[in-house]
């Protein structure tokens, strides 16, 4: 195929299949779904109305909508991140829940000082707390060759276990005055600023959206985006080049362990005011489905992690207006996942390029 | 002293066989899967299905075809897993992760539709109940800790050398290997690479499938929603550990049920650490357990984790 300077530069092969599968994929999902409402005795087509309308309808829906959206794409750049290096990352929950519990301690320990400084403060505590999370597996992975994907699972458990202990009755950072298990309510200053009348939507989608541009820029612009990027599409290669794999992996897992040390910040910050046990409802692993689904690019993860918003405000008022569990939504995720998973029609596609090594697998 | 034999007492033993269990049939699963090279971290989620399945079959019909149940879903999801990256050649870590995403998800959308006004937590269903074993039993201590134990128990110890030998000591599980290693190899020897793996996939499901079926109706006798936590992953571990051999994940599975029924004991016996702390020690040690193997790793079946393309 000749290709002209555009084609070769800004698209190829790759993510044009890559979405092809995500617009089909989408479809699918909502296709299965069609029909397990069917047999599970529910109109689909009001429920999918639903779905949106719960998303669009109303102002507070609207707003939930990219409430949820902005949690979803720091996760997804998270997992994105990591991705590109090779790594599989499912421990985004744990990381997630390691920045909401830093970003709540700054943010009810100090009183009310200058709420930009405030902010900050408790953001960056929560980056530092969620990359802690996503070092140590990388560095486990990078010394003792410990698999990412066992330990992360390891670490999730320990997080929402620590933020349980942190918040249980004994548990040093529980409102002694109030008898719900959670902290106690951050300073005012240490609140982001809400930004649309009669809606919990924060200035954070904002910041969410800065930082998909910051992660594209880091992956494709600069050099460790390219180093990290080498690592994932051929180790050796990237070894046999001068590109440290160890160092790339301890560091690419810190920096997606941040991202969701910031999503989980700011869900404290902007949403709850208030640490309490499983204070995500999942977006961690949420997080795999927008990354895959915005083609693992900064800028499709933008794309997706509105869509998974829609799904994930919509489905409330889908449950409220039907009855249908709001879990129904993971149906879709999981169905979203299977989908960008598969290799086949890109394989059929590219028949041509497909080399097999030695041992008839193909890397 | 006295709080020491607490500790140690024989009950502690005993329930470290039934807190090993279900990591026991998930690291088999593993053994299974992974040495036919397929990477299967989709047993939390297959685990997950046989347990609300078993629930539902020993609600309508009665405990046992509760486990038929469960075992059987297991092995369904197992070879949605082989489709997937077997015949789809999907990456298998995000097509397991799909199957564990949806494993949450499914039954809490079946539940009320099943019973309802329940969410989240199905009722209480009959169990499989536990057995004596008529001689063992009348031996001290060894009596106490293996003479009464549920039926499933006996099942996942039987099947660790039951496993150990079809996959070193059969044709089936030396072509298994064989695909795990080398698929080209074993292709050109004719052996069916695709046809293997489904075999060991699957397998590895109804495996899964049977662990999480004595979760819900053996161990305890409901289902609650994400109720494995984390055991399929902690069977994986196992795997590993044991370096993807059935007898060695045995031990490493052993270690953590023993850690399991100890902090569960070192709560009651009211040693000062808060429950939330101690709950977290099953998956400390695993991490700790897989550290400790620092150099050891090497036996990891050369194809696995490779999609195998017919030539």
């Amino acid at each position: 195929m000749k290709k002209n300077f555009l084609y070769s530069t800004f698209i190829d092969n790759d993510s044009v299949f890559a979405f092809i599968k995500a617009i089909l994929g989408v479809f699918f999902a909502f296709f299965v779904v069609y029909f397990i409402l069917l047999a599970t005795g529910y109109k689909p087509l009001p429920v999918f109305a639903a779905l949106f309308k719960g998303a669009f309808g109303s102002r507070r829906g609207f707003g939930e909508t990219l409430l949820s959206t902005t949690p979803l794409l720091l996760g997804g750049l998270g997992f994105a991140v990591a991705y590109r290096c090779g790594l599989f990352n499912i421990g985004l929950e744990g990381q997630i829940t390691m920045g909401g519990i830093a970003a709540a301690f700054f943010g009810f320990i100090i009183p009310e000082i200058n709420p930009v400084i405030h902010v900050f403060i408790c953001i960056i505590a929560g980056i530092v707390a969620g990359g802690i999370w996503g070092f140590i597996p990388g560095y486990l992975k990078a010394k003792f060759g410990v698999h990412e994907v066992i330990s992360v699972i390891m670490l999730n458990h320990i997080a929402f276990k620590i933020a349980a202990y942190l918040v249980s009755m004994q548990g040093p950072m529980k409102d002694k005055l109030d008898d719900m298990p959670a902290s106690p309510f951050i300073s005012d200053s240490a609140k982001i600023i809400r930004i649309m009348d009669r809606t919990r939507l924060h200035w954070g989608i904002f910041l969410a959206v800065g930082v998909a541009v910051l992660i594209w820029l880091l992956l494709f612009r600069m050099r460790l985006g390219y180093k990290i990027r080498a690592v994932g599409k051929n180790p050796f290669a990237a070894e046999a080049s001068g590109i440290s794999i160890k160092k790339h992996i301890v560091l690419t897992l810190a920096i997606s362990g941040a991202l969701g040390g910031l999503a989980g910040a700011v869900e404290i910050l902007g949403v709850h005011y208030r640490l309490f046990a499983a204070f995500s409802p999942g977006y961690g692993f949420d997080a795999i489905a927008v990354a895959l689904l915005g083609m693992v690019n900064p800028l499709g993860i933008i794309a997706s992690a509105f869509l998974f918003g829609i799904l994930r405000s919509g489905s409330v008022f889908m449950q409220a207006m039907y009855g249908v569990n709001k879990d129904m939504v993971s149906v879709i995720t999981a169905i979203i996942v299977l989908f960008m998973g598969m290799s086949v029609p890109i394989g059929i596609m590219l028949k041509n390029r497909i080399k097999r090594n030695s041992n008839g697998t193909v890397d | 002293m006295e709080l020491l034999i607490k500790l140690f007492s024989i009950t502690v033993f005993a329930s470290t066989l039934r807190i090993a269990t279900p990591v026991i049939l998930a690291s088999l699963g593993g053994c299974m899967s992974e040495r036919s090279g397929v990477i299967n971290i989709g047993l939390e989620g297959m685990m997950l299905m046989g347990a609300f399945s078993a629930v539902v079959g020993s609600w309508f019909f009665g405990a046992w075809t509760g486990l038929l149940l469960g075992v059987l879903t297991g092995g369904l999801m197992g070879l949605l897993h082989a489709f997937m990256s077997v015949t789809l050649k999907a990456n298998q870590i995000i097509s397991a992760t799909a199957i564990n995403i949806m494993a949450v998800g499914l039954p809490n959308i079946l539940i009320p539709v099943i019973w309802e006004n329940h969410y989240g937590i199905s009722p209480t269903v009959p169990v499989i109940a536990d057995i004596n074993l008529p001689l063992i039993s009348s031996i001290p201590i060894i009596g106490d800790i293996i003479g009464h134990q549920n039926p499933i128990v006996y099942i996942a110890l039987l099947l660790v050398p039951l496993i150990s030998f079809l996959l070193f000591k059969t044709k089936l599980g030396l072509r298994i290997r064989a695909v795990g290693e080398h698929p080209l190899a074993a292709d050109t020897l004719g052996i069916n690479v695709y046809r293997m793996r489904y075999i060991a996939v699957t397998i590895s499901g109804l495996l899964a499938g049977l662990g999480g079926a004595f979760l819900s109706i053996a161990y305890q006798s409901q289902f609650s929603s994400a109720m494995t936590a984390g055991r399929g992953f902690i069977g994986l571990a196992a795997m590993i550990f044991g370096r993807w051999s059935p007898k060695g994940a045995l031990l490493a599975c052993l270690l953590f049920g023993f850690a399991d029924a100890f902090q569960a004991s070192a709560q009651s016996a009211g040693v000062p650490i808060p429950p939330e702390i101690m709950l977290s020690f099953p998956y400390v040690l695993t991490l700790v357990a897989l550290v400790g193997l620092f150099g050891k790793i090497a036996l990891s079946p050369a194809a696995n984790g490779k999609p195998y393309y017919k030539g």
